[in-house]
């Protein structure tokens, strides 16, 4: 094994290029564990911890454009009011010393259905910018998960940072483990109100193949909140909506059973979180947004 | 591969180190530190937390190259003197009984000094918090708490006075 060790961008993907099997590693809270248990023998680990712009962001007027190789615990003490879904999402990550390692960059590299960073992404709208000697693609996050463990990457590509929406409207995020702290999520969603386009975005973890969108529950509930005028006057969501909202949640997933959940807990779970993380959501957006004043 | 980096305070180097292997693997077999634990490989149970670069994570999940031209402080770098005085968590450990078997104590010990390096004063909400990433099979934590309460308040009193 090689341990190549790029100071800079540029030398990274030219090592990239020059070794297409060399493994990424920043915090390792994946890739060490894989190779403290034999499951994977890379021929090159590929450290991008020296590559200082990685750890940085830049918080635009559209979005924040994140450095891969941010550590959870950053964006939890600092980001949380651009990307309040993420930094919730990161809340539950791992324990303190794995928020202090892991990272989105790796999240979105390791691409397990359950990572904890999806559901946030897909929610808040996000675009994943991945550099190649060839040159630099952007490529929007829904389009990014292509199966289990597996993302839209080309062998000779880096993340180099991740462009996520700053938030225009309350985000949550609920996740079912076994317990509060370290835990692999069972099932996991995301949700953002978009309240300048009226819209509504959601993410699910663990409960498909990818983490995917509830595109049908978003659509639903965006022309619910419009027909009731909800989005101008602060009205309480519909129960009957909120509930068609969680039964199409819970249809958008196509889980399966295994150790961790059956399918069918799976499916229920997932519509509990999205009734509930829009009844949270919700509140906050009539109580603290643009809906208070005009809430009579 | 050869890996240099300092260890509680002093310049260490380890030679004929494979690439894959884990800091924590190079601080116990390697430099002769066994304090940070072995135990789940996998970052669950915090046996092996160190301070890396001032930052507390577990060492299983470091790759030995990244701790090159690191600083990395160990549970034997808490006690500053080294002449056998403790550090306050770890005086505190013992006069509380916080510990049984022992062997979740160096990484407890490491997240206990760090939190109250940056928390004097913490909440029992702060302890819990920085405690999550450690598991102990024995004591049922409570011990621990009052441990980690009790090196709080003799700092404070220390101030105080």
């Amino acid at each position: 094994m090689d341990f190549l060790r790029p100071t800079g961008w540029e030398e990274a993907l030219a090592l990239k290029a020059e070794h297409p099997t060399a493994v990424p590693i920043a915090g390792g809270t994946d890739v060490m564990v894989e190779i403290n248990f034999d499951h994977r023998r890379p021929q090159q680990l590929l450290d991008l911890t020296r590559i200082g712009e990685l750890r940085t962001w830049e918080t635009g007027e559209e979005s924040v454009r994140l450095g891969a190789a941010v550590p959870y615990a950053r964006i939890i003490g600092q980001l949380r009011t651009e990307l309040p879904g993420l930094a919730l999402a990161a809340r539950t990550v791992g324990s303190p010393q794995i928020r202090n390692r892991g990272t989105v960059g790796g999240n979105l590299g390791a691409a397990s259905p359950a990572g904890d960073a999806h559901p946030a992404l897909l929610a808040a709208g996000a675009v994943v910018e991945a550099g190649s000697v060839r040159g630099t693609r952007m490529i929007p996050v829904d389009s990014f998960y292509t199966g289990v463990k597996r993302n839209a990457l080309a062998p000779d590509e880096l993340i180099r940072a991740v462009h996520i929406q700053r938030a225009d409207g309350p985000q949550q995020f609920s996740k079912v483990g076994t317990r509060n702290a370290m835990v692999i999520a069972v099932c996991a969603f995301g949700l953002a109100l978009h309240p300048r386009t009226r819209t509504v975005r959601t993410g699910i973890g663990s409960a498909a193949p990818t983490p995917v969108r509830a595109v049908a529950a978003e659509e639903f509930l965006a022309a619910a909140l419009e027909e009731g005028r909800c989005w101008d006057t602060g009205r309480p969501v519909p129960p009957s909506a909120a509930r068609q909202f969680a039964e199409l949640a819970s249809g958008a997933c196509s889980p399966i059973d295994d150790v961790r959940g059956s399918a069918a807990y799976r499916r229920r779970a997932v519509g509990v979180m999205a009734r509930r993380t829009l009844d949270w959501a919700w509140h906050e957006y009539r109580t603290d947004g643009d809906g208070v004043q005009q809430c009579a | 591969m050869r890996v240099n980096f300092t260890v509680n305070g002093r310049p260490q180097q380890a030679d004929d180190v494979w690439e894959g292997e884990s800091l924590l693997y190079v601080l116990r077999e390697r430099l002769g530190l066994p304090g940070s634990k072995n135990a789940c490989e996998q970052g669950e149970c915090g046996s092996c937390t160190v301070r890396l670069d001032g930052v507390p994570v577990c060492a299983c999940l470091v790759a030995a190259g990244q701790a090159e031209g690191r600083e990395v402080v160990t549970v034997e770098g808490l006690a500053a003197g080294g002449q056998g005085e403790l550090a306050p968590v770890q005086q505190a450990f013992i006069d509380a009984g916080a510990v049984q078997c022992g062997f979740c104590t160096p990484g407890l010990l490491v997240v206990a000094d760090d939190l109250l390096a940056h928390t004097p004063q913490p909440s029992d909400a702060d302890i819990r918090e920085a405690l999550s990433g450690n598991l102990c099979r024995c004591t049922g934590y409570e011990k621990i708490l009052d441990a980690v309460r009790l090196a709080a308040a003799r700092a404070g009193a220390g101030q105080e006075g």
